[in-house]
């Protein structure tokens, strides 16, 4: 187990030491969700009823965005092959990369996501039920992501083939997310829709890690 | 035995033969794309060969019996991450394959001085010049111990007081039992080796 | 299941099989149009569009289907290294993609006359516009890796990830479209299909079905046939 506290905290204190990468991730999201007054209009009552889409997606673009970045050092400069080659099964080694990853790129956006609410006046009801959807979602696009990810490292031009793997496996991910907040907001039950999500992450867990090491196996051939 | 390897639709290399007994070093000659790496990567598991088979003391090559303490690889790139400072790239590898064995703090700084890079411990890895990233690649054999090393051009860009001290760790790591396998360009003097030459297409 | 692995023995067996599947896929297609465009009756809601139903309906089912055996053909071909397993799934994903789109097609032209609109969010159509998008992720990344054998291994998992995700996105798109629109009910023909609607739409589905076999024989005989071609420029510069 040691191994795999070493591997996250290793990757902490390198995106630490980087230092631009949350920072650009929160930037991105800030910069997204305030596109959309100037496209729909300021009128509070618009912008109260796509807040919780707009907020959502622009969580899914960020954190895709992210991706290139999972394996993508590591492969480059060979620590992928000594990773392989470690005590750990590769599954496990995929997930405290995602683990690590999600501290770094997707807790900042569960943090920033508040504030972007107030911006787009989304009603205060919402906003418990926004944090707690995006704490249990935004694993979920670390994980899934880790998927595109492992498949597109070797391949140059990774970055927009990704978002075209992995787009549509995100889509449940965001129909569900939005479903509670809109819940939360119309006084309507968000439970089952949060119960869905964390049964998703449960699920994930396995099954993403498997499938990440199957496609990291391929490309480290 | 009979190992054939194929990458890219192409033979690299095909019926190819080898044993290393403990103790033992086997020299890797061929020009370029004879398929050095590749035999060596097959080896360490990262490539399924086209054909033939890898035995570990009579016993198949296994990925569930894989300990990590029995295989340490050094490719063609070091594994070094510019933002950590030396000693923290080096204890990284040793604590994440000791992992649980403690006190790897002195063997990290045992190997950084055998390598000769000891005095470069608090730098960060950027400032490393390529020869020296690659004795910090080449630390790891010390710090993270493993019976049989899988060395692919272990001195490209070493000097030769560098490339003696290599040596010197083949002859200590063969004496105490471990194996060598070692692809390589240049004349290093490995004693009663081996020497396997891929011949490459045609 | 391996007598069939054999290259050899599927162009043989393929060979006699395509005529066949060919000729079926004209046949039954030109008797399926005919009933639907002449004998079975106009719909007393929609009037004379619900014919589109006997295209769209065929493309829709012949969209999952493919996507179906393009998951099992890759967990043939990454679980037992069937030979011939990604071959069949490669070949298969634009097949699979033109029937998706034409469900999309056909959908859209149906909904103008029954909703007013040209593109509606419905539940079904929207499922099949993701469905798209995974057939054409599938192909992207075949396309991206210069090795054609490494493409097919990666394509091969994202057609098992995207398999799994089809039941899941398929539920939760259709809570999303029971969340936002609950009034709109698409029914087909009514509450029970009579059999002159039912027949030509059975004849139509088996009808696209030989139709896919038969265009899938032809891009995998072509596929074997170039393999063959590298294997042999590949073992001329063998030792």
């Amino acid at each position: 187990m040691t191994a795999f506290w070493c591997l996250v905290r290793r990757d902490l204190l390198l995106a630490f030491r980087r230092g631009g990468d949350s920072v650009n991730v929160m930037i991105f999201f800030l910069l997204t969700v305030t596109l959309f007054p100037f496209g729909v209009g300021p009128e509070q009552a618009i912008l109260m009823r796509i807040a919780p889409g707009v907020i959502w997606v622009a969580a899914l673009l960020a954190a895709m965005l992210s991706l290139d970045r999972l394996f993508r050092d590591d492969f480059e400069d060979g620590s992928l092959d000594l990773m392989i080659l470690g005590p750990l099964p590769l599954e496990i080694t995929v997930l405290a990369k995602c683990l690590a990853h999600w501290l770094t790129t997707g807790l900042p956006l569960v943090i920033v996501s508040p504030l972007l609410a107030v911006l787009l006046a989304m009603d205060g009801e919402g906003f418990a039920t926004l944090i707690g959807t995006m704490l249990l979602g935004t694993p979920l696009l670390s994980l899934i992501g880790a998927i595109g990810a492992g498949l597109t490292v070797s391949l140059r031009g990774g970055g927009v083939l990704i978002s075209l793997l992995v787009l549509p496996l995100y889509i449940p991910v965001l129909i569900f997310g939005v479903g509670a907040v809109d819940a939360a907001v119309y006084g309507l039950a968000a439970r089952p829709h949060i119960l869905i999500m964390a049964a998703m992450l449960i699920a994930a867990l396995p099954l993403c890690s498997w499938a990440s090491a199957a496609a990291l196996r391929l490309s480290t051939e | 035995m009979g190992l054939a390897c194929v990458r890219g639709g192409r033979w690299v290399f095909d019926s190819v033969d080898f044993a290393v007994a403990p103790g033992g070093a086997l020299l890797l000659h061929g020009a370029n794309g004879s398929g050095k790496t590749s035999l060596l990567r097959i080896i360490a598991g990262f490539l399924a060969p086209a054909e033939g088979q890898l035995t570990w003391n009579g016993h198949p090559f296994d990925d569930e019996d894989h300990e990590p303490a029995r295989i340490a690889y050094v490719g063609h790139l070091d594994a070094v991450k510019r933002a950590l400072s030396v000693a923290e790239n080096l204890s990284f590898w040793a604590d994440y394959y000791g992992a649980g064995q403690g006190d790897s703090e002195n063997s990290v700084a045992e190997a950084l001085d055998r390598l000769g890079i000891g005095h470069l411990a608090p730098v960060p890895a950027r400032f490393l010049s390529a020869g020296q990233r690659r004795r910090l690649g080449l630390a790891r054999l010390l710090a993270a111990p493993a019976s049989l090393w899988l060395l692919d051009e272990p001195t490209v860009t070493l000097d030769e007081e560098s490339i003696a001290i290599v040596e010197a760790l083949i002859a200590e790591h063969r004496a105490d039992g471990g194996m060598v396998m070692v692809a390589t360009h240049a004349g290093m003097s490995i004693p009663e080796a081996g020497i396997l030459t891929l011949g490459g297409p045609s | 299941m391996h007598r069939f692995a054999n290259p050899t023995r599927f162009m043989r067996y393929s060979a006699v099989i395509l005529p066949w599947a060919a000729w079926s896929t004209a046949a039954l297609i030109a008797i399926g149009l005919y009933l639907a465009l002449f004998v079975a009756p106009p719909d007393y809601q929609q009037g004379e569009s619900v014919r589109i139903m006997f295209v769209h309906v065929p493309s829709a089912w012949m969209a999952l289907f493919v996507y179906t055996g393009m998951a099992v053909a890759s967990a043939m071909a990454l679980i037992w290294k069937h030979p011939l397993s990604d071959i069949a799934a490669r070949a298969s994903a634009p097949i699979g993609a033109c029937f998706t789109f034409m469900a999309l097609a056909t959908g859209s032209l149906w909904g103008k006359p029954m909703w007013g609109a040209w593109w509606v969010w419905d539940a079904r159509l929207t499922s099949m516009l993701v469905l798209l998008f995974l057939y054409l992720g599938y192909m992207a990344l075949v396309d991206a890796f210069d090795d054609p054998a490494r493409g097919a291994k990666a394509a091969a998992i994202l057609a098992l990830v995207g398999f799994v995700n089809v039941p899941i996105i398929k539920f939760s798109v259709d809570w999303w479209n029971t969340l936002h629109q609950p009034a709109s009910v698409v029914k087909i023909g009514g509450p029970s299909i009579h059999l002159s609607m039912l027949a030509p739409l059975l004849i139509m589905v088996v009808g696209f079905t030989t139709f896919y076999v038969a265009v899938l024989i032809m891009r995998m005989r072509t596929e074997i046939v170039t393999a063959k071609l590298r294997s042999l420029q590949m073992n001329a510069n063998r030792d």
